[in-house]
This record gives structure tokens, C-alpha cells and sequence, in this order.
């Protein structure tokens, strides 16, 4: 049977060396929660490559290419305009508005792409019914590990480690 | 107000002045006060901000009412201090992002003391100068016109106007900001929810927090998108302040069609919002009672920057005013020549006295270390700033090419309301956002203290 532990720490330096020791010993470790982010931690857990630039280009790109788009078409097309001689497709300035929209709509792309890949906003997590993790958001660095076999060797290796509570977390 | 952290003489580390700052001793100091409340001093300084937020509304209706005949401008000199306004206020506003983002792709890790602050002052400081536009249109009522969408009468907004330019900066740069400013505050956001004794604050700041857990997968995801915004900013904020200058530059006036005015508007901008940061700093430090979280070492670092800007600008002046001679153009030496001697040739030495000859004291550490002395420099700048901005608009238009219709500019009681008016609704923003949300991000705090091995 798989059981859940949630073990609770007092420093990144522990938590990190918990880690390694969750993994060495053969249990997985499933998430950590730091009151800051701790550099090296995601690739600790093993957690893939994001793909937010990848999306803030594409969204800023395409909004830019758009509002291009609609410049020429309004000026060339729909509205024509002799202003002192200057041509229709005054493309130099026009370069202008795409630029300023389109920085805006990669940020706003990736703010999506962010909440997406966090599966935020949440209104509810079964995290926060244990008791103490509202600490993982002021001075609590908290791992969450799993155990195929026996939980009690996890929570001993948990324990040795230097977790100062270790909680189980179950279905209900 | 804090007694949390004691600060200490000498400092006890390089941007800590706090013997031990411990991840209990940084929440506590700046998340508390936000529950307990700050007192009466915070309500007297709102209650003195109140008045200037009537005025403002005010003159708002007056102007509204009235027309924009009730300002001191004429047919001649067609710009006046709401175009100076928006081009000081949206300077101001430039600075808090650029000096967030830069410092933070520069790895500056004094940053973390300043930016949040920072970062709200762009807001409502673009807030503001996003108003002086449409205040400064004669009918505000069709502000609407400069976006493109369709319309009865078939028209489209024209895409060469600088007017134009300017809707779309402003509103991308200010909806940007926001973007970026909520990014960062999402995870203090969830400690103030974890903290917060009462349930309707839990809730509200619960809802904001968006259900913040600070998992590892959160934290990377959220330095990539905040890194890759602040390196999206930059150049941004350098194109709205460029566009900025365009307004003028893309004009045929002389003293105004120069090619320079792009990136000299860009340093003015980061001049005038590093000043007004120096004066917020000193503010929030001795408000809150963050003495070892903001400390001599931060104005130092900042007074260095507000030196190096102020020589840039002297620099650009003189450009003016070489390429002006150097040009051969009657018009634009008699531009030059009326800065220095005409109308306004007073407020044209005070400007360059506030901008290029008081910050030289900040060659002296023991100025850059006084705070008196670093917030009378911060104020001399941004009051040179605001003096260069309507000489800008002033001077150009008092002596254009024909000389029949050279006239001067008369300030009346409503140009005075617009520009002091304007400052205490500043005001009165900040005091709200200091009481409701964190001064100082909590999570950088909190990085920085143990990087500086203080927790």
C-alpha cells in the first residue's frame, strides 16, 4: 500500500538533504512548499522544463502581428488618408503600437501560461487541511514524500532527517 | 513601530543592518503592522491627503464644466501644465518598473528592499499621467476616439499621430505594470492569507493569493515568467518614454525636432523616478519602522545612480544646445539664446541649478549617507525635473519661428490646482496601499537575509 507523508522543516539546507535522502533510500519525493524559492529545488524533484517563453512568444508575436495588421488595413485599405504625401503603408511608424501591444500581450500570455501550468487559481487545496502548512508561507520548508512499501521506514528516514512533524496524508 | 528587527551600528551585514533577520522576524515586521494597523499617525497623514483629492475633483469639474480656457495657456502657447504633468508624472511612473526590472536582470539584490514600493509608485504615478491627456483634450468626452473600433461614421484612428502612439503606449505600459507588480506579490499575498487573524481579511486576501501554496513547481514557473517579464519591461519602458519625447520630436518646432529627445526623455524619466524613490524610501522606513531592512546602504547605492543620471543629463543640455548652434538654424540658436535670457530665463537656472549643480554634493559620502541631505537633493531633482518639462512645452512654443505671435504664459489659480493637486491624491494612494498591502516583498526578504546569512 502507498502512503503520503508530509514532513515539516525548519531550513532549506534540511529539507534539501531530506530530499536526498527520501531518494536515495528508494521513496519518491512528490513536492516541496519554501517561504522563498529555494535555486536547484525543481530539478531536485525532477519537474520538466516550463513552457512559458514558448508561449509568451507566440502570444506576443501573434497580438503584434495583428495590431499590424490592423494599422494597415484601416490605413491602406479601409481609410485612406494623403497625409503631406507620406504613403499609405507607412510601415516605420506603424511599428510603433505593435511593439507596445505586443510586450503587453506576451506578459499576459504568460501570466495565462503561468496559472495553467500551476493549475492555479485554486479555492481549495487538500494541502492546507493539514495542520501547519499555512507555515509553508512564512517559515515552514515542507516535503511531501511517497512510499510504495512500508511508511514506517519513510517516516523514519523522515524523522533522521530532521523534520519536526511528520503528518499522513490520506484520501478521505 | 517595529521592534522585531533591531537594527544595528555598524550594520550587521551588507544589506541587513539587523543582527538576525530569521524568516518569523521579517513576516512579523512587515505583514503585522498590516493587521494591527498603524495608528494615528496613518490616519492624519490621510486625513491630510484628503483635501488635495477634493481639490482635484474640483478642478476636474470646473474644467470639465468650463473648458480648457480656465488654464493660463493661449492660441500661441497651446501646451501648458498638463502636458508637463503627464510627461513628469509618466516619467515617475517609468522609474518603478525599470529599476525593478534592471535590478533584478543585473542580480541586484538590494532590490528586494525597494522594489514593491517602487513598483506601486509606477502605478498610480501612470494612473495620474494617464488622466493629464484626456484632461488636456477640448472635448474629453471623445477620449474614446483614439481607439479603433467600428464605428457609424466609418473612421479609423490616424496611426501616424503621436497622439495616437501615446493611447496605446500608456495603456499597454500601465496594464503591464500591473501585471507585473501582481506576479510578484502573489506569494506574500498568501502569507498575509495564512496570517490574517480575521476571516474577511483571510478571505480577500485569499481570493488574490489565487491559492498560492509556494510549491517548488510554483516558485520555478514564477521566477520564469517574472524574470522574462522584467526582460520584456526594459525595452518597454524605454519605447513609452521614447514615445514620449516623439510627441515632441516628431514635431517641426524648433527646440523640439531633435533626434536626441528619445533617450534624453529616457534618462529624465529614470532621474526623476529614482529621486521620488529616495523620498518614498526615507517615507516607508521611518513610517513602518524598517530601518534594518532599508538601510544607509541603499540610499548610498541609490544616490550613486541619481549622480550618474544627473551627469547624463547635464550631458544631454549641452547637447541641446551644441546642436542647436552647430545646426545654423536662426530659429533654433534663438531658442537656445531665449532659454538662457528670455521670459522664463529664471526657472531655466533654477532647473539646471536642481538637475546638474545640487546632486554634484553626492560626490561626498557623507552626503549620500545623510538622509536630510539626500532627501533635500531627491526634491531639488524632482522639482528640476518638473521645470524641465514645462520649459520644454514653454519656451519652444513662447519663441516659434514668427515672431508676431511670441506671447508668455500665465499661470492662473487652476494650472497651480492641477499641479499640487495631483501630488496629495499621489499621496493619498500610497498611504492606501501601505496600510492594505506588503511595503517590501516578504519572499525577497526573506532570500536576501539568508544569502546574507542573517537568518
Amino acid at each position: 500500500m502507498t502512503a503520503t507523508l508530509v514532513a515539516q522543516f525548519l531550513d532549506a539546507e534540511t529539507l534539501q538533504a531530506a530530499l536526498r535522502r527520501v531518494k536515495s533510500t528508494g521513496h519518491a519525493a512528490l513536492d516541496a512548499f519554501t517561504p522563498y524559492p529555494i535555486e536547484g529545488l525543481a530539478e531536485q524533484l525532477g519537474l520538466d522544463r516550463s513552457r512559458i517563453r514558448v508561449a509568451m512568444l507566440i502570444g506576443g508575436l501573434a497580438t503584434a502581428a495583428f495590431a499590424f495588421g490592423l494599422q494597415w488595413y484601416s490605413a491602406v485599405i479601409d481609410y485612406p488618408i494623403d497625409s503631406g504625401g507620406r504613403p499609405l503603408n507607412s510601415w516605420q511608424v506603424f511599428l510603433l503600437v505593435p511593439f507596445e501591444v505586443g510586450v503587453f500581450a506576451a506578459a499576459l500570455t504568460g501570466v495565462i501560461a503561468f496559472l495553467r501550468s500551476c493549475r492555479l487559481p485554486r479555492l481549495h487545496d487538500a494541502l492546507f487541511e493539514i495542520p501547519g502548512f499555512e507555515r509553508a508561507t512564512q517559515d515552514r520548508y515542507i516535503l511531501v514524500a511517497a512510499s510504495e512499501a512500508d511508511p514506517r521506514d519513510l517516516r523514519t528516514v523522515l524523522t533522521e532527517a530532521g523534520a519536526v512533524v511528520v503528518t499522513e496524508l490520506r484520501a478521505p | 513601530m517595529s521592534q522585531v528587527l533591531v537594527p544595528q551600528q555598524p550594520p550587521a551585514h551588507r544589506w541587513i543592518s539587523a543582527e538576525r533577520a530569521d524568516d518569523v522576524a521579517i513576516t512579523q515586521a512587515i505583514a503585522d503592522p498590516l493587521f494591527t494597523g498603524f495608528g494615528k499617525r496613518w490616519w492624519l497623514a490621510l486625513l491630510a491627503t484628503l483635501p488635495f483629492v477634493l481639490w482635484l475633483l474640483v478642478a476636474i469639474v470646473w474644467l470639465f464644466y468650463r473648458g480648457i480656457g480656465i488654464w493660463g495657456i493661449n492660441s500661441t502657447i497651446v501646451w501648458g501644465v498638463a502636458i508637463a504633468n503627464y510627461v513628469w508624472w509618466i516619467g515617475i511612473g517609468n522609474a518603478g518598473t525599470l529599476i525593478s526590472a534592471m535590478l533584478l536582470l543585473t542580480r541586484q539584490r538590494w532590490r528586494a528592499s525597494i522594489n514593491r514600493f517602487a513598483e506601486a509608485m509606477t502605478l498610480f504615478a501612470v494612473a495620474i499621467a494617464g488622466l493629464m491627456p484626456i484632461i488636456h483634450l477640448g472635448r474629453p468626452i471623445y477620449a474614446y476616439w483614439l481607439a479603433p473600433y467600428p464605428n457609424t461614421m466609418a473612421l479609423w484612428p490616424q496611426w501616424r499621430s503621436a497622439l495616437v502612439w501615446d493611447f496605446w503606449a500608456i495603456v499597454s505600459y500601465l496594464l503591464f505594470s500591473i501585471l507585473f507588480w501582481y506576479v510578484s506579490l502573489i506569494p506574500d499575498l498568501a502569507t498575509l492569507r495564512d496570517r490574517a487573524p480575521r476571516r474577511g481579511a483571510q478571505l480577500v486576501y485569499g481570493a488574490f493569493a489565487l491559492g498560492w501554496r509556494g510549491s517548488a513547481r510554483e516558485w520555478s514557473r514564477l521566477q520564469t515568467l517574472h524574470s522574462t517579464m522584467a526582460a520584456l519591461g526594459v525595452p518597454l519602458v524605454c519605447s513609452v518614454h521614447s514615445i514620449v519625447g516623439l510627441d515632441f520630436a516628431a514635431s517641426l518646432m524648433p527646440g523640439w525636432q531633435e533626434s536626441i529627445f528619445p533617450p534624453y526623455f529616457v534618462v529624465g524619466a529614470m532621474y526623476s523616478g529614482f529621486a521620488m524613490v529616495v523620498v518614498l524610501a526615507a517615507g516607508i522606513r521611518w513610517g513602518l519602522g524598517l530601518q534594518a531592512i532599508i538601510t544607509p546602504r541603499h540610499f548610498d547605492a541609490m544616490a550613486r545612480i541619481l549622480l550618474m543620471a544627473s551627469i547624463v543629463m547635464f550631458y544631454s543640455y549641452a547637447t541641446e544646445w551644441f546642436m542647436g548652434w552647430y545646426g545654423g538654424e536662426h530659429a533654433d540658436r534663438a531658442v537656445v539664446r531665449f532659454e538662457f535670457t528670455g521670459t522664463y530665463a529664471p526657472l531655466y537656472w533654477a532647473l539646471l541649478t536642481c538637475n546638474c549643480l545640487v546632486p554634484q554634493l553626492l560626490w561626498w559620502p557623507f552626503a549620500r549617507r545623510s538622509l536630510p541631505v539626500l532627501i533635500l537633493v531627491a526634491i531639488a531633482i524632482n522639482i528640476g525635473m518638473w521645470l524641465e518639462r514645462i520649459l520644454i512645452v514653454w519656451n519652444t512654443l513662447s519663441h516659434d519661428y514668427m515672431p508676431s505671435l511670441w506671447r508668455s504664459f500665465h499661470f492662473t489659480f487652476w494650472d497651480w490646482s492641477f499641479l499640487i493637486a495631483p501630488l496629495g491624491f499621489f499621496a493619498f494612494l500610497f498611504l492606501l496601499f501601505m496600510r492594505l498591502i506588503p511595503s517590501v516583498s516578504m519572499f525577497d526578504m526573506r532570500e536576501l537575509a539568508h544569502e546574507e546569512a542573517a537568518a
